[in-house]
């Protein structure tokens, strides 16, 4: 029993990891439908920004503000430099830029911070709280966790739901040619998109850094398990990231804690499948209308 | 490379069947190969080889991306599924030969559940799918050590040269002919499907999957065939990469592999058997370069060992900024052009 409480609650806490990664796909989904492979070397830029501020101030606060803003300026770069190009072209093209990127990405900071993995501190303790004389797998850290990721989805649901400013990023996002017509810069959403987005991404990485170790490729996993909570949630749905990204977490860790690590990735593959052969388009699809 | 785009272009200068039209092709291939092969040195007789089971793994692809609209992130799973084939059936005492003809079949047989699947969904879901099991199912090999080889993988003996060929071909040759002869197979087969009734109809349905339903065609059939058609030439490219690397691990077919096999067929042009010609050039020589221009320079270990994947990643946007329709297709505009010109005087 204590194993399973155990497991839910680091499922709780990786789960959360991954909706923050799923919600940056989705918001760039959204925008310009574009899946955004380069997703996990932006958010490793970041946190290496965050890393080195870290080091130099002594202040987390600092080094997390930093990792922010650098996703934004980073987003809005990229969107503004090499994906309007691609966004009217073959979608496949828009994915082999963001593959390219990856590359460049991963690769750019090895010449810069070298390939061996540093540490990265984390906020608070990681040493599990004290129930009953022993200490479950979930600490002050992962309630940090938690509450960054529902400070930041609910944030994100108000900026959509109530903001002018997130209104004409729907607008933009649901119909890009009668949006202009009614005179929402198109453009400067989807560029203000990629760097909401890359913004959500940077503070998955500083959350997830601590565990995972800082090096260019050690945030790969994370961005196929984002993938796949965004896939399983609907892609074109900011709730459906967040449930999908529950759900995910959860079963990877009953199955790495219950039938070993080595069948977390096919588990991966056998939840998405399922998912998606009863609903191909997610859990929470966005009702089109009906083809004829 | 370029008689290879010349004539593979349907309604190309040469007339005739489709069957004599691809026999030519492959024969007239098949000989200008083996004279190259005897020219170069051993270690671009590897890359050679190399070039042809990427060859045939993009071909594949490329026919089912650009024919039926689906796309893939997991041919890199259906390689690692022809490499275990050969691995354990030569183990089991086979001869080559049917140990990679083996590995297209069980690739195929595995492509038809996954087909049936691909079949129901649409882009980025079926873009997730795939990729998780890209993900997945090298990730096998760990949880059955004793049959797949775990982490370290299986291996076996490089294939012995044919003693009627004299002492004249060495075994980086004989590879490398191995290698060609699968990619000709692959070619020929391929050729024949897309200019065939089956390739019309997958092109219909990806135009207008309705209008092709009311057709009367069976668009989710025609769906899963060319899935399970480009598994099969990834479960080849599979089997000859372990005929010519000797050896099959999961670390062998990281998603990357899945990742690179997708560029090589956009960069190389979508659609297009030259294109995967092109892509596969480019898989095999781009990071060559990368590494030798690298080496070249005199840098600290951080940057040699990372330059040569900066310069690719910049290399891939460029092309895909610069020539968006791939080199195939950037080479039609460009004889479009200078044929244009020159009627023009």
């Amino acid at each position: 029993m204590t194993k399973f409480i155990d497991l839910t609650l680091s499922g709780v806490s990786s789960g959360a990891i991954y909706a923050a990664v799923a919600l940056a796909l989705v918001l760039i989904w959204r925008a310009t439908r574009i899946v955004n492979f380069a997703q996990g070397a932006m958010l490793m830029i970041t946190t290496y920004i965050g890393s080195e501020l870290i080091t130099s101030t002594g202040s987390y606060v600092i080094g997390f503000l930093a990792a922010l803003a650098g996703g934004l300026v980073l987003g809005a770069v990229v969107e503004r430099a090499l994906m309007r190009p691609v966004e009217n072209k073959p979608e496949l093209n828009a994915v082999i830029v963001t593959l390219g990127l990856y590359t460049f990405l991963v690769a750019l900071a090895g010449i810069i911070w070298g390939d061996t993995p540093r540490p990265f501190p984390a906020a608070f303790s990681i040493l599990g709280y004290d129930v009953g004389g022993t200490h479950v797998l979930f600490a002050p850290n992962d309630t940090f966790i938690v509450l960054v990721v529902v400070a930041l989805a609910i944030g994100l649901g108000a900026l959509f739901r109530f903001t002018d400013f997130g209104l004409r990023l729907r607008a933009a996002a649901f119909n890009s040619e009668v949006a202009e017509l009614l005179g929402v810069r198109v453009g400067r959403m989807f560029t203000a998109g990629w760097g909401l987005a890359a913004l959500t991404g940077a503070i998955a990485g500083v959350l997830v850094a601590p565990s995972v170790f800082l090096s260019p490729n050690s945030f790969d996993p994370i961005l196929i398990s984002g993938f796949v909570a965004a896939v399983l949630g609907g892609l074109d749905s900011p709730p459906g990231a967040l449930v999908g990204a529950a759900v995910l977490g959860l079963v990877l860790s009953y199955v790495g804690g219950y039938e070993g690590t080595e069948l977390v990735p096919m588990a991966a593959l056998v939840v998405l499948v399922i998912v998606l052969l009863i609903r191909p388009t997610g859990l929470f699809p966005v009702s089109k209308g009906r083809r004829v | 490379m370029s008689s290879l785009a010349a004539v593979a272009r349907p309604g190309g200068a040469v007339r005739g069947s489709t069957l004599v039209r691809s026999l030519g092709l492959v024969i007239g291939l098949a000989v200008v190969l083996v004279l190259v092969t005897d020219a170069l040195g051993s270690y671009q007789q590897l890359q050679l080889a190399q070039g042809a089971y990427y060859f045939a793994a993009l071909a594949g692809l490329t026919v089912l991306i650009g024919l039926s609209g689906k796309i893939s992130l997991g041919h890199g799973a259906f390689m690692a599924v022809g490499a275990y084939t050969v691995m354990l059936l030569v183990g089991q005492g086979w001869a080559l030969l049917p140990a990679v003809a083996a590995a297209a079949i069980v690739s195929a047989a595995i492509g038809i559940p996954v087909g049936i699947a691909a079949s129901r969904l649409e882009g980025p879901y079926l873009a997730g799918a795939t990729l998780a099991f890209a993900v997945g199912l090298p990730a096998l090999a760990d949880r059955f050590p004793s049959l797949l080889g775990g982490a370290n993988g299986l291996t076996i003996n490089p294939p012995a040269v044919p003693s009627f060929l004299g002492a004249n071909v060495s075994l980086e040759q004989w590879q490398a002919w191995i290698g060609c002869a699968g990619a000709l197979v692959a070619l020929f087969g391929l050729y024949n499907l897309v200019h065939s009734g089956v390739g019309r109809s997958l092109r219909a349905t990806r135009d207008d999957e309705i209008a092709a339903a009311l057709c009367g065609l069976d668009v989710a059939r025609q769906q899963t065939l060319a899935f399970v058609v480009s598994a099969s030439c990834a479960g080849l490219a599979g089997g000859l990469y372990a005929a010519v690397l000797n050896l099959a691990s999961p670390g062998a077919f990281p998603l990357t592999l899945s990742l690179s096999l997708l560029t090589g067929v956009v960069v190389g042009g979508l659609g297009s058997l030259a294109g995967a010609a092109w892509g596969a050039a480019i898989l095999v020589l781009l990071p060559s370069w990368t590494n030798s221009l690298a080496h070249s320079l005199s840098l600290g270990t951080n940057a040699q060992g990372n330059l040569p994947f900066a310069i690719y990643g910049l290399v891939l946007i460029g092309l895909m900024l610069a020539w968006p329709s791939g080199i195939q297709g950037g080479l039609g505009a460009l004889m479009r052009y200078m044929s244009n010109k020159r009627r023009r005087g």
